[in-house]
């Protein structure tokens, strides 16, 4: 089964990210929104471990991204940038959601 | 398949009474036990505390509610995962935590240990098989 | 498809609310189902009438409310967690003997085995918390 798992923590304040990227599985996807966006950004220290998950597909939701004042040139490569709609989608085509809260 | 019998994780990664999630994931817990769903809990990061034994607030006048959890074997809630890592990451060991048991009927009532420490590894491949999984 | 939702926290404070909100007008606008939203720990507080923010923000409780009023959403406020944190509805408050409610008309305070039905009923369980 296919999995989304959702992070809306800093990986800066909060060890959601990095507890989520200890337990995705290979074909499963991660989003990023609210304060999780911050996992999203080039130069940082989370990066490395974003490049480093093997077959796991991130993204970043847009809204929180641009309401944070943080540009698209901002997000690492490869995190794929979605909106509202684009999250729904991804909530139907995994088999369920998990919310590292 | 909304009708078939679903299994249900509950992921607890939350220390108890610095905040109230805990309590009431474990409120959560009992009124689902009604449900006849296959249900477990996983204990990951902050969570193991949750199970510490020796537990006593009485002197930060909240209640102690570390005790339900040895009610859980009553409500046929008896697949406790505690992640090995976490343990290990705070210092702890299974002898740190209760002895949380249930009884099977299937066996003449014998008692069975509900704990079981598992790998980061083997948690994920069990939170892969679930159907739905409860975040608080 | 068939969406439950869980909000954990109140309005305001935490962005949850706020995010739940856009995943439901969302998925209502793409044709999904929501089988029911579902309040609980603080998030119960998003179901109080007597929210007034400031006029030049969002009003968190009246948006789901009129959501509910266009979908005919369920939105239902955990009665443990709302006794503990003082979200009264008539019957609550004639047992309890309180002398007011605060419940919003289009809330309603149920049991946590509304949670329970919501994640067995539907598709998928999605989770909005601190």
């Amino acid at each position: 089964m296919s999995e989304l798992h959702t992070v809306n923590k800093s990986p800066f304040e909060k060890n959601s990210f990095d507890s989520c990227l200890g337990h995705v599985l290979e074909g499963s996807a991660v989003l990023l929104y609210e304060d999780g966006v911050y996992a999203a950004l080039k130069g940082t220290a989370t990066e490395g471990k974003v490049k480093a998950a093997q077959g796991v597909k991130f993204y970043a939701l847009g809204p929180d991204l641009k309401a944070r004042g943080l540009a698209q040139d901002r997000v690492s490569d490869g995190i794929e940038i979605i909106d509202y709609a684009g999250f729904v989608d991804l909530a139907t085509e995994h088999d369920k959601v998990v919310a590292w809260v | 398949m909304s009708e078939d019998i679903k299994n249900f994780l509950y992921l607890n990664r939350r220390a108890p009474y610095g905040t109230i999630y805990a309590w009431e994931s474990l409120e959560v817990v009992l009124i689902g036990a009604a449900f006849d769903q296959k249900v477990s809990l996983a204990f990951v990061d902050d969570g193991v505390f949750q199970i510490v034994k020796g537990q006593d607030t009485s002197a930060i006048e909240m209640k102690n509610f570390s005790p339900t959890y040895s009610a859980l074997g009553d409500y046929d809630v008896n697949q406790l995962y505690v992640e090995q890592e976490s343990l290990e990451e705070r210092g702890l060991s299974v002898d740190d935590l209760m002895h949380l048991t249930w009884e099977d009927e299937d066996e003449d009532w014998a008692e069975k240990d509900s704990i079981r420490v598992v790998s980061r590894a083997e948690l994920n491949k069990i939170i892969e098989a679930q159907d739905v999984v409860f975040s608080f | 498809m068939k969406f439950a939702i869980q909000i954990n926290e109140g309005p305001y404070q935490h962005q949850a609310s706020d995010s739940a909100y856009l995943f439901t007008k969302t998925a209502l606008e793409k044709g999904h189902e929501i089988f029911r939203v579902f309040f609980y720990h603080d998030g119960v507080g998003n179901g109080t009438r007597l929210t007034t923010p400031p006029q030049d923000d969002r009003h968190v409780v009246n948006r789901w409310a009129e959501l509910a009023e266009k979908h005919e959403l369920d939105l239902v406020v955990c009665v443990a967690a709302a006794q503990r944190r003082g979200l009264v509805d008539d019957g609550e408050a004639e047992r309890n003997g309180k002398d007011a409610t605060n419940i919003h008309p289009k809330f309603r305070i149920s049991g946590l085995g509304q949670l329970i039905e919501a994640a067995i009923q539907a598709d998928r369980l999605v989770v909005f918390g601190d």
